[in-house]
């Protein structure tokens, strides 16, 4: 019997994912001994014609990272939703935008300006990509951008999804060797639509540092202040995004000295992680007066970067209206 | 004003407290008094319980504004829920302002069971601040706005 067929993609990402994927070791080792790999860009040659020439669900299981910010990504995506079983959303990119989806804040004209004309860049004759391009051998194309970047779950049907920037090695080893079981018939897959590998609650829950009644007068910036190594770091004034993010990392920041940034993405129940960040941080101000209140918040200087680092482009709101008009 | 704005019905969410804001607006509906009809109320049993999620999804979902009312300072049927809900407001405020939503979309309003006036006469003003602003319309990502060709502003330059 053949192996069931592997896949693995990278959209709008950094390659992070790919580097996660490796990092389990010598479980590798049992991916290539239960699968066979079909289409991997970063670690195989194959070309997009090799996987549009293939059976429409010949693909047992495609970990697809990025998200989707140009026609190249939207074909890919609809192109292995087609080929394959089991699409997961793999990385916190895929699920709901990361850092690439920052780029939702700003209109994409400014985006493609800043990519190509800062001090920093050598662009004398201030070139900017062209979608299409005449030569005389012929006219040449590069991927078209959109005016937002989209989540994976925003373009086709995602069975699963695996969040972290990026996910955890040791959280990836697991997902494979459930994949492995099922595959034996020793388990079976979760309900459609779940987040695997990673946890149910939250970073705090996971966290050891200790925690009393938080009382903030004054947000801080880490960088800037000698923070209690044991105490939770919100009580100590800085914005720990913690309290809205899914657990699973094993509170990898607050323990190294960090405050959670939020790459898990939301926890379990919540809707918006942006929202919750309000709430959980509008709750530990210690005041009731509206100028205090005022004067508090502005210890925080970018809001909605540090509540939407990660999550931009998967929240409610998908992107800042300068950035969605831009596409008008 | 143009033409345009001033035939625009804004469509505005309400939150109110069950025990103050809410028993305003319906005092002012028992008194007959007249306020605009763009807001439609969604009762909370305290404004403490306003998760920031439901006003985010209202602009999503295509509400022009949103109006949070609750019991005045020290007023709060729940000792204190109120100022939970200034707090967030505050916060909230910022993040929308970030996201291209201008500060006059969001109203906070105190108002106790006995201030149906106030609350009708509130109603009315803000629903003419959301009017001269124009509709909302959030639409990121959906349909045709996520799949045009985007203009490149620099000129072409020969290879
Ligand atoms: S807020 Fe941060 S530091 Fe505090 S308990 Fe949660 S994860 Fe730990």
């Amino acid at each position: 019997m053949s192996k069931p067929k592997f896949a693995m993609y990278w959209a709008a990402s950094c390659g992070g994912c790919e580097i996660a994927v490796l990092n389990i070791h010598e479980k590798i080792l049992d991916v290539d001994a239960n699968f066979e790999v079909v289409f991997w860009p970063v670690a195989m040659d194959a070309k997009y014609k090799d996987v549009e020439a293939m059976e429409d669900g010949s693909i047992l299981l495609t970990l697809f990272n990025g998200g989707i910010r140009n026609d190249e990504n939207e074909h890919i995506a609809k192109l292995l939703r087609k080929k394959s079983q089991i699409l997961v959303a793999f990385g916190s990119c895929a699920c709901e935008g990361c850092i690439p989806g920052l780029a939702n804040f700003s209109p994409i004209q400014q985006v493609v300006d800043t990519a190509f004309s800062t001090v920093s860049t050598d662009n004398p004759e201030n070139v900017r990509p062209q979608p299409s391009y005449d030569m005389p051998e012929g006219t040449i194309h590069i991927p078209t951008l959109y005016p937002v970047l989209r989540t994976l779950d925003q373009v086709v049907d995602v069975d699963y999804y695996m969040p972290g920037c990026p996910p955890e090695s040791h959280q990836i080893a697991a997902v494979i060797d459930l994949v492995i079981q099922v595959l034996q018939g020793k388990a079976q897959l979760p309900p459609k639509g779940s987040v695997i590998g990673a946890g149910g609650s939250t970073v705090c829950d996971e966290c050891k540092r200790k925690r009393n009644e938080k009382t903030i007068k004054e947000f801080g910036r880490i960088q800037l202040m000698h923070a209690d190594p044991e105490l939770c770091l919100l009580e100590q004034g800085i914005p720990c995004n913690g309290p809205a993010t899914r657990s699973g990392c094993n509170a990898r920041c607050p323990s190294a000295g960090a405050q959670c940034i939020g790459c898990y993405g939301p926890a379990e129940g919540v809707v918006d992680y942006g929202a919750r960040l309000v709430s959980a941080f509008a709750s530990v101000i210690d005041s009731n007066d509206p100028a205090e209140i005022d004067r508090i918040l502005d210890g925080l200087v970018d809001p909605a970067g540090q509540f939407y680092r990660f999550n931009l482009a998967g929240s409610l709101l998908r992107a800042a209206k300068p950035a969605w008009k831009s596409g008008d | 004003m143009s033409e345009e704005t001033k035939s625009f019905e804004p469509t505005i969410i309400g939150f109110t407290c069950n025990w103050c804001s809410y028993r305003a607006a319906d005092m002012a509906g028992t008194a007959r008094m007249k306020y605009a009809p763009n807001v439609r109320l969604i009762r909370l049993m305290c404004s403490g319980r306003l998760d920031p999620t439901f006003v985010f999804k209202a602009f999503a979902n295509g509400a022009d504004g949103v109006l949070v009312s609750g019991c005045h300072p020290g007023d709060c049927h729940y000792i204190n829920q109120n100022y939970k809900m200034l707090r967030r407001f505050h916060l909230m405020k910022r993040v929308l302002a970030q996201m291209g939503i201008e500060p006059e979309r969001i109203k906070l309003l105190w108002a106790s069971a006995a201030e149906g006036a106030i609350f009708a006469e509130e109603v009315n003003k803000f629903v003419e601040q959301v009017r001269a602003l124009g509709p909302l319309n959030w639409h990121p990502g959906n349909g045709a706005a996520s799949t045009v060709h985007t203009p490149m502003s620099a000129e072409e330059v020969p290879a």
